[in-house]
């Protein structure tokens, strides 16, 4: 009777467990982040973005680096957005589309923003990982060069970059990343360490399971969940700093642009052609919004004790 | 605490140094000496000139010429402005950029706390959902977008302020560079606030206070506050240096004459000496900031004694 | 059971907590009726989930935002669940008080032990700082603190686990309540210390003559502190009555199992007796009586109607379809 019931038990409790698993973390994850309409939203409005930054030059007749020189004679009339002229958002005060250029200049803006963040948390993983693995005299080593790292004005030393090696683009999405890394690697570190001396890790370095196993079934996962979090956070930033530097005139060189040497120009004639910094500026703006909402609801979705 | 303030003070001095040996090196490393553009130049002169400024010499021999220079708080002379050393550029400027500063941060603390305590105690309300969109807005809204949208609306449409000026600090120049300079950080830290503080109420200690039978403003004043603000302390530092960086902004829109617009100046025209004095004197402000920050942190939190 | 018949301090009757969810209402506590006389000690027993806590954050208006209480709780004649926060403020911790579950985090780590223990005083007896200070020593030493003076200007993370659970039984008893309810307070805590702790409430109650009601999932606590106990499952009573009769003459199937799980030395079955199962999940509860699942004894009307709770000899309450006699052969 009594083993019976024991048995019973057990069964049942492994059925428990079975039912936890099949409705793991992702895609419980996953249904809370579809539950998240304004999370959503922001999902579709940023592919849209992207698409049309993609695609949109496809469907105008003017170039980027095309000058109107027909508008140029009359920049506050003719450079005017109008369907007839083919300038769907008006013209630059060199006779260039602002609609061409707002879809160049958001393909870089974005580039940018991706591969900055890649940058950063390929190099904040790495850190921050070896670091709370190794831990010990290695870690607490690392750990203060990160925070003297930290106090450092970056934004002051990508400028001095800038002004020495050039303007080139490639440079920017090293500069901001290699710029960016130290939350990464902080928060990595700090995940790693924990996991560490989770119980069920030790579990299962006690089951005999390989450390490379450990980390690819157990650190691993746990780590993406942040990892995700974070690179939606640090995308809107490096869209941000890359505008921030081109504002400042030492960004993406001429004729290509970016969405902050737009607002740049823009807004320098904004009391004549305020189409000019609008624009850019709505695009910019919506962006940051919809990466905002979006790395919101993907943390709440993943860290279940935010619900 | 008191051996804790000076560990932390004495830990800055080799962050400080390893800051000045970078720029320092960074600076040499560029292509170029400052006055080759300036091919006008017969070559007795500038080698006169490379002797005044010790540029004939190693680069070893400089950095230690460097060294001792700022030692004596003497950031040296700027390449381009020939008549002023970058002491009297610095003294001119720090004013202007340290009254925005002081004055955004401060707005940006006292507008961000009180909004995000409020927030977070009206949780779901109308009240929460206003400033909550708000604070959604305003960190998208960086301060090279704000700008000019103040212009626009104060000045242009409006007519209600000057659109650029400094004027000795009076009040109408003042309030536009610091409305764009504070708002996203008004933002954040209502934001940050506003989570640890709901945090904060949901844990275990407020429900004991809330056993002992404390009315609500004083379990919140006296038990919630501190920990509340353990996040807001700890986002200080990076306010800060948001700040002082948008400095370089407000300068260029609103003419305000202050130290961003001699780096940006700086920058553009190759002044090695100007930028690299710039970098040193706010990489000094940030890391002193820094340790206060961390010194204040200790003082809240009496669980971080070392 | 003289007791049981004298005017009661506190009167629970049909008290009942729900819970908003998004997956639906919960009922956390069902239709809970208990007495409590001035001196006497209650302990409510049962699993984690079971709402004995509810049953306590419920009485001291301390529920969660999305918490609906129905039912009346009577103290002192006045129904404090219809209190409204300002007037909750005079019962608690002077009339009422509470200790936790966890003293690890129930102190505030931000603040000095000491200030914690004086603001309640200042507040409610309206004691000047100094002698707010003395009192709260005089209650460190009662709680036999060592040190007590010194301890004053200590934050909690200074403290051990079981010297803070006397800080927060201190705290409960600074303003002499009528009534402390005490919520797993030694579950967080080594064995030597739990043993410690108990010693010192249950001298803590023959001094100060406070009632207390003990909420635990041990049943060794109950044996030895109570004078009565209400075997809670799944948010309904299951059995009540005093302490000696549960105990000794248990009438109900889970009281049984609860009582048979427990570990004896002087037995020699080699194997531990477990009720198997689990509790069940109270947003799908079973169809008839809640403990169905479990119960071995478990026949057709149990499946689909809820046993009613009835009087059974020697004012003691139970609920289930089996006659007493049925389950004690």
């Amino acid at each position: 009777m009594l083993t019976t019931d024991k048995t019973q038990a057990v069964e049942q409790f492994a059925e428990r467990i079975v039912e936890i698993e099949g409705r793991s973390l992702w895609q419980d994850a996953r249904q809370r982040f579809l539950s998240n309409r304004a999370a959503v939203f922001s999902l579709i409005i940023l592919g849209c973005i992207a698409a049309f930054s993609l695609l949109g030059p496809l469907f105008s007749q003017w170039h980027y680096e095309d000058i109107d020189w027909e508008a140029l004679s009359d920049i506050s009339v003719l450079g005017r957005p109008a369907i007839e002229s083919g300038h769907y958002f008006g013209t630059d005060t060199l006779g260039r589309d602002i609609f061409v250029r707002t879809m160049q200049g958001g393909q870089i803006s974005l580039l940018v923003g991706i591969l900055g963040s890649a940058v950063a948390i390929i190099i904040g993983t790495l850190y921050g990982a070896t670091s709370g693995y190794l831990g010990g005299r290695i870690d607490s080593v690392m750990m203060r060069f990160l925070e003297i790292l930290n106090s450092f004005p970056f934004m002051f030393f990508v400028i001095i970059l800038m002004t020495i090696f050039g303007r080139h683009i490639f440079l920017i999405f090293v500069a901001i990343g290699a710029i960016s890394w130290l939350d990464m690697a902080r928060i990595v570190r700090g995940q790693t360490l924990s996991l560490k001396n989770k119980e069920y890790i030790e579990a299962a370095h006690a089951c005999g399971v390989s450390t490379f196993h450990i980390i690819l079934r157990h650190i691993i996962p746990n780590l993406l969940g942040i990892v995700a979090v974070y690179a939606t956070l640090l995308v809107p930033n490096m869209i941000l700093l890359e505008s921030f530097i081109s504002f400042l005139g030492l960004g993406v060189q001429e004729p290509m642009t970016s969405w902050g040497v737009l607002i740049s120009e823009g807004a320098s004639t904004m009391e004549l052609a305020v189409w000019q910094l609008a624009w850019p500026l709505a695009f910019l703006v919506l962006t940051l919004f919809c990466f905002n909402f979006l790395g919101d609801g993907l943390r709440d979705a993943l860290d279940p004790k935010d619900r | 605490m008191l051996t804790f303030i000076l560990k932390r003070v004495l830990e800055a001095i080799p962050t400080l140094l390893v800051l000045i040996t970078v720029s320092f090196f960074l600076m040499h490393s560029a292509p170029g000496s400052p006055f080759s553009s300036e091919r006008s130049l017969p070559p007795e002169v500038l080698a006169n000139i490379n002797a005044k400024y010790h540029l004939d010499e190693p680069v070893l021999t400089q950095y230690f010429y460097y060294l001792g220079g700022l030692l004596q708080g003497d950031l040296g002379p700027s390449f381009r402005y020939k008549d002023f050393s970058i002491n009297e550029l610095v003294a001119q400027s720090l004013p202007v950029s340290a009254e925005i500063g002081v004055w955004s941060f401060l707005v940006a603390v006292v507008i961000g706390v009180s909004c995000g305590v409020f927030a977070a105690l009206r949780q779901n309300s109308w009240l929460d959902y206003l400033v909550m969109s708000f604070a959604n807005l305003g960190i998208v809204l960086p301060n090279f977008v704000l700008a000019p949208l103040c212009i626009l609306f104060f000045s242009i449409y409006m007519q209600w302020l000057p659109a650029g000026g400094w004027n000795g600090g009076a009040w109408p120049y003042l309030i536009m560079p610091v409305i764009a300079m504070s708002t996203s950080y008004i933002a954040q830290i209502a934001r940050i606030t506003r989570g640890s503080m709901i945090e904060t109420m949901h844990s275990n200690f407020i429900r004991t206070a809330r056993a002992k039978g404390l009315p609500k403003h004083r379990i919140i004043l006296q038990h919630a506050m501190r920990p509340a603000m353990l996040p807001v302390v700890s986002y200080l530092g990076p306010a800060f240096v948001g700040i002082i960086t948008g400095s370089v902004i407000v300068d260029v829109y609103f003419g305000t004459g202050g130290i961003g617009q001699h780096f940006i100046n700086g920058a553009l025209n190759r002044d090695y000496s100007m930028v690299m004095g710039v970098t040193i004197l706010i990489g000094t402000l940030t890391i002193t900031f820094n340790a206060v920050v961390d010194i204040l942190y200790a003082i809240i939190d009496p669980k971080i004694r070392y | 059971m003289s007791t049981l018949n004298q005017t009661p301090l506190l009167d629970v009757k049909d008290l009942r907590v729900n819970f908003k969810t998004p997956d639906g209402f919960v009922t956390a506590v069902n239709d809970l009726n208990f007495t409590l006389s001035q001196g006497e000690t209650l302990g409510i027993v049962g699993e984690s989930g079971s709402g004995k806590s509810q049953t306590a954050f419920a009485l001291m208006g301390l529920l969660a935002k999305n918490g609906v209480i129905e039912g009346q709780a009577n103290f002192e004649g006045q129904n404090i669940l219809t209190f409204s926060e300002d007037q909750l403020n005079h019962v608690r911790s002077e009339k009422i008080s509470m200790i936790f579950q966890d003293p690890m985090t129930s102190l505030n780590p931000y603040m000095k032990v000491g200030a914690q223990l004086m603001e309640v005083l200042i507040l409610h007896k309206g004691m000047t700082k100094k002698e707010a200070f003395e009192a709260s020593v005089k209650m460190l030493d009662a709680v036999k603190m060592p040190e007590a003076r010194k301890r004053m200007n200590m934050y909690p993370h200074e403290f051990s686990g079981g010297m803070r659970q006397r800080v927060m039984i201190a705290m409960s008893l600074l303003c002499q309540p009528k009534l402390l309810i005490a919520d797993e307070p030694t579950t967080a805590l080594d064995v030597t210390v739990q043993a410690q702790i108990l010693t010192l409430l249950n001298e803590l109650k023959s001094d100060f003559n406070t009632s207390i009601i003990m909420i635990t999932h041990d049943l060794g606590v109950v044996a030895g502190l109570c004078d009565k106990v209400l075997v809670m499952y799944a948010g309904r009573t299951m059995e009540y009555g005093s302490t000696d009769d549960v105990f000794y003459r248990p009438t109900h199937p889970y009281t049984q199992g609860l009582l048979s799980a427990i570990p004896r030395l002087d037995s020699n079955d080699s194997e531990l007796t477990t009720i198997p199962g689990n509790p069940p999940n109270l947003l799908h509860l079973p169809s008839g009586c809640p403990f169905q699942e479990r119960c071995v004894h478990a026949s057709d009307p149990c499946f689909t109607e809820a046993p009613i709770l009835t009087e059974h000899d020697n004012n003691s309450q139970r609920a289930c379809h089996k006659s007493a006699k049925e389950l004690v052969a």
